[in-house]
């Protein structure tokens, strides 16, 4: 039956000679394994090839990270510099009152730390969580430093009588294991109370779920604006003719490619009250020289200048998925009796949709972690919780703070993105 | 200090490959930048000149950073890093710079002994005073063509002298300037801030121009608000303002009542290889004279009281430095120093309290 010319002559099938019945090679092997034993070597190659870029990814993006999150439920400060107290904090339960062989580990631990100059970073984990104490310990390292005697609760004591405080006593149990909450606890505005129950912060001290609310509802309403403002536009361009939409892609693209520091400082020129629009309100004479607008420095400013910011984002999916919709669909509505704006709503509008949601995942995503546009033209009600982060990371230098809010930040992130999988499809997301 | 992180960090990458330590030499390792540039013809060159040690100058936008870094992997590049207060502290406390002994300083201009004749937290264990810096009130004198404001009651005084104010947005620098503006002593500052009614009067009293302040985070967005006519008055970086000033001719002036001093320190990190002569340069440098020919080339005054008598002029030749430097003495009548020990403590927490009332 194999003639010269069929392609699957190599393929014989069984019935001829072998008994198994199974297909195999012109050598004789099963076709299965044969099969298999090609797939894998190609496989092997394939991988091969993308090694570089995942080992490219583990170290510079996945390992930093992880290691950046570890410092959120991690922080060794006290613990690894202060072995004594820490074990006796291990042995005597919550409510122990400290004995004097707690003091004395206690003074044991200071006086090492200090001839080891560790105490500032002892301090520094305490302070995070009873401000004032970084000084207590560092002071203390310099006297105990010179020799203490026993019985070692009144030397301490009479050093500094803020150690007898059961605040700090109890700071010092939460610190004695690496492995921590409390930061994260910080983080939405709770403490751990010295009884080790959980309780809210003083109202005035809480800033971080305010933040965490106002980030999100800030960045919705930025996907919102640059859905209503890109949509049509992305139309227009997918509609035009080749040589007048490429003109005005140029319109879209040129801020694109502008520096975000010129797009934000020329957003202070123009909204500013001395600045190019209330100069021109002001002559129309539709405001007064006195009510001039405040625009920037505020939630207002925020708004205006990353929903310019983000636009592109918005706009360039949108027109790719547009270019693709043939428009004779739209037409057959009409011609049979759809009104416009049913055949847009019925027949146009859903298939713009896979380029929606990519467009409106991109932008929300890239607002929620927005920063230096906030940092700038925000002024105080127009800052976001990646403000509070930079905070952390570069003036109170709480990296584990930073590390906490910021885990917090992508853990609504991947959450966000699973409903949005379930509720549209990750698989219906056109990107271009 | 933005501009001169920026700057120390395009020079850095410059000079970085020309900074190997040799014999009878040293390396000083600086923020850079115009900063730099001044150090370098004040005190460094005349040092080389004077003492046959070489020294060569390292920018780098961060030294404390770079310090720890080469202190914690046993490879000190650098004698002398000149760092902020706030590092000094945190620096001391991990014992990665030498203690300091205050003996090899030289006396005061007038004899004096260099513990009496430093600034209060000029001195400190671990490290010397370079340079005096303010945050100062700064004011477009075009605004009030009547009456110049004069005081910090003057800046919260909204009726008197209109126009919107720029105020850092940071709980240092702000908390301190309205316990000032409420009346509260400069020696009186602290204590009142340690305590929860002296936070609350602090915010009490920005409450009350809460809805006419810009709030600014880089320095250079200072003078920009007082140009663009943003604000009528603001705290500000004294050497920003100066060189609006003197650089680039605008109308602003300073009102030094409510200034309040930080200074930048030499340090010698722990286990530098040519020790005996980092020592040696931090001695130098603490001439009087060294100290005040650094205002020759920028707006930052000496942390000694009796150098203050050595100010000159301005490289241009003509401009009085006397008026423009936060350490002279009528302009330090008022002054408060800045106590970083206090922000070490508490800024973590008052930033906090800080961001919540500025949202709310």
């Amino acid at each position: 039956m194999a003639n010269a010319l069929d392609p699957h002559a190599a393929i014989t099938t069984t019935a001829s000679g072998l008994t198994d019945g199974a297909l195999r090679t012109a050598d004789g092997k099963p076709l299965a394994r044969a099969l298999a034993r090609s797939q894998s070597l190609a496989r092997r190659r394939a991988f091969l090839l993308v090694l570089p870029l995942l080992a490219f990814i583990l170290i510079t993006f996945v390992i930093p990270i992880g290691q950046m999150l570890q410092r959120s439920f991690y922080n060794d400060g006290f613990s690894a510099n202060m072995p004594q107290i820490s074990a006796w904090f291990a042995e005597n339960p919550r409510g122990t009152e400290p004995d004097e062989a707690a003091w004395a580990a206690l003074a044991a631990d200071l006086t090492a730390s200090a001839e080891a100059r560790t105490i500032g970073v002892v301090g520094t984990r305490i302070n995070y969580d009873v401000p004032g104490t970084r000084s207590l310990f560092t002071s203390t390292g310099r006297q105990v430093r010179r020799g203490i005697e026993p019985p070692y609760q009144a030397a301490l004591t009479e050093i500094n009588q803020d150690w007898a405080s059961p605040r700090l006593w109890s700071a010092m149990r939460e610190a004695s294991t690496p492995m921590t909450a409390n930061f994260y606890l910080a983080a939405v505005d709770r403490k751990r109370a010295e009884d080790g129950s959980i309780q809210q912060v003083e109202p005035r001290q809480q800033v971080y779920v305010m933040l965490f609310m106002r980030t999100f509802w800030l960045s919705l309403l930025i996907t919102g604006i640059t859905f209503v403002l890109g949509f049509p536009i992305a139309h227009l361009l997918a509609t035009l003719p080749m040589r007048k939409s490429n003109l005005l892609m140029i319109l879209v693209l040129l801020p694109f490619w502008t520096s975000l520091l010129v797009r934000t400082t020329s957003w202070m020129v123009l909204l500013q009250q001395q600045g190019v629009i209330n100069d021109i309100l002001v002559w129309l004479g539709v405001i007064g020289g006195g009510q001039r607008l405040q625009m920037i420095y505020n939630q207002t400013g925020t708004i205006i200048a990353m929903t310019h910011i983000l636009l592109p984002f918005m706009i360039l999916p949108l027109y790719s998925v547009m270019r693709t919709i043939n428009p004779s669909y739209v037409r057959a509505a009409r011609s049979l009796g759809a009104t416009s704006w049913t055949a847009f709503r019925r027949v146009y509008f859903p298939q713009t949709l896979p380029g929606l949601g990519a467009g409106a995942l991109l932008v929300f995503i890239l607002a929620v972690g927005y920063y230096i546009t906030p940092a700038l033209v925000g002024g105080s009600s127009g800052q976001l919780i990646s403000n509070m982060i930079a905070m952390h990371m570069t003036d109170t230098l709480n990296w584990s703070m930073a590390a906490a809010l910021a885990a917090l930040l992508l853990a609504a992130v991947l959450l966000l993105y699973w409903v949005y999988d379930r509720m549209v499809g990750i698989d219906n997301l056109k990107l271009g | 200090m933005t501009g001169r992180l920026i700057a120390g960090a395009t020079l850095a990458l410059l000079t970085a490959g020309a900074a190997a330590a040799q014999d009878g030499s040293i390396n000083i390792t600086t923020y850079g930048g115009a900063f730099g540039e001044a150090l370098n013809e004040s005190l460094v060159k005349p040092f080389t000149q004077q003492t046959g040690i070489g020294a060569t100058m390292v920018d780098n936008a961060d030294p404390p950073a770079k310090l720890k870094a080469e202190v914690e992997a046993g490879n000190v590049t650098s004698a002398v890093y000149d760092v902020e207060q706030s590092d000094v502290i945190a620096l001391c406390d991990e014992g990665l710079i030498e203690p300091i002994d205050p003996a090899i300083l030289q006396p005061g201009a007038d004899g004096s002994a260099p513990a009496d004749d430093y600034l209060p937290q000029a001195l400190h264990e671990c490290a010397t005073a370079i340079m005096v810096w303010s945050t100062v009130i700064a004011y477009d004198t075009t605004a009030f063509p009547d009456a110049a404001p004069a005081s910090v009651a003057d800046f919260f005084d909204l009726e008197k002298f209109p126009g919107r104010r720029g105020i850092i947005k940071r709980p240092k620098y702000a908390l301190e300037f309205a316990l000032l503006g409420d009346g509260v002593a400069p020696d009186q500052v602290y204590e009142v801030l340690l305590t929860p009614e002296g936070v609350d009067r602090a915010f009490a009293k920005l409450d009350t121009i809460k809805d006419q302040v810009v709030w600014w985070d880089a320095g250079a967005q200072a003078p920009q608000l007082l140009a663009d006519k943003e604000v009528s008055m603001t705290l500000a970086y004294n050497g920003r303002i100066f060189d609006a000033i003197i650089g680039e001719g605008k109308p602003f002036a300073f009102v030094w009542d409510g200034a309040n001093l930080d200074m930048d320190y030499w340090v010698v990190p722990r286990g530098a290889p040519d020790r005996d002569l980092a020592m040696q340069f931090i001695a130098y440098a603490s001439n009087p004279q060294r100290q005040a020919d650094l205002s020759k080339y920028i707006a930052y005054g000496p942390p000694r009281k009796s150098a203050a008598a050595g100010v000159g002029t301005y490289k241009d030749g003509t401009t009085e430095m006397r008026p423009y430097l936060p350490t002279t003495p009528e302009n330090a009548e008022k002054a408060l120093v800045n106590d970083a020990g206090f922000w070490a403590d508490h800024g973590a927490e008052l930033t906090e309290r800080f961001n919540g009332w500025l949202a709310g």
